[in-house]
């Protein structure tokens, strides 16, 4: 990958405040981008949801431990052909999260918590995570919608 | 986010403005439960027209309210959803949960 794919990066620290900050620059990227306004607000959703896991869980609510962010325009086969999309990469050196709690829960009871890890998976078509030299890694893409070819009259 | 309330008769109206995410939802969440749990006002209605942005945390505070509200007798509602919004409480599955309504006037009626 070329650095020429690289959109922004953004290293910033575990304050909850820090949060308005990514989702005012990740609106301006995803209309830049290209997306619908739909889907620019789902990958809003989905990368401060994945910010607020970090902030809680991995770090516990402690301020002031890193996150990195990196965005990343792409081309990857999906469904056997090649779509463009946005990679986007969140690196914290927070604990290990459990790999069950990874799987979201049940929407059926009606109660407050855990409905983040859902909210992103709904709104993003690939979420990995993986744990590598002390940093946890999660990798979110969205590719953008194929315009439809018009309709023979 | 600013959160102002308004009593009219037996109505407390949450006006809210901003965005209700990490940071602030807490805020949101303690103004709702005191107002249903320890004051126990018979009705109790969100006006969320001037909110661009809800998390889940801020969608847990709303669940968490509309509990307490079923505990204590109170009638919790919503009103002013931005498209926004209403996508998160979509996403959710709570949408028939809610007692929503498109207006103030709506939200308010008998």
């Amino acid at each position: 990958m070329s650095r020429a794919d690289l959109l922004l990066r953004v290293e910033l620290r575990s304050h909850p405040e820090s949060l308005c900050l990514v989702r005012g620059a990740l609106a301006v990227l995803t209309e830049n981008f290209g997306f619908a306004a739909p889907d620019c607000r789902a990958v809003v959703l989905a990368v401060d949801e994945a910010l607020a896991n970090v902030i809680r869980h991995a770090y516990a609510g402690r301020r002031g431990r890193p996150i990195e962010i990196s965005f990343r325009r792409v081309r990857l086969r999906r469904n056997g052909a090649s779509r463009e999309g946005l990679e986007i990469v969140l690196l914290d050196r927070g604990r290990r999260i459990d790999r069950a709690k990874l799987r979201g829960r049940e929407l059926e009871d009606v109660r407050p918590g855990g409905l983040g890890l859902h909210f992103i998976r709904e709104c993003m078509d690939a979420v990995e995570f993986r744990r590598k030299a002390g940093w946890n890694r999660l990798r979110l893409v969205k590719f953008l919608r194929v315009p439809r070819p018009p309709r023979d009259s | 986010m600013q959160i102002s309330s308004r009593h009219v008769d037996q109505l407390t109206i949450f006006d809210i403005t901003g965005d209700i995410d990490l940071a602030t939802s807490p805020e949101l969440r303690l103004a709702l439960l005191r107002e249903i749990r320890e004051r126990r006002r018979p009705r109790v209605i969100v006006n969320l027209t001037q909110v661009r942005y809800m998390d889940s945390s801020g969608l847990a505070s709303l669940i968490e309210a509309l509990k307490a509200s079923k505990d204590s007798g109170t009638r919790f509602a919503l009103f002013g959803l931005s498209a926004h919004v209403r996508e998160v409480i979509h996403l959710s599955k709570l949408t028939h949960f809610f007692e929503i309504h498109d207006d103030e006037e709506g939200a308010s009626a008998p």
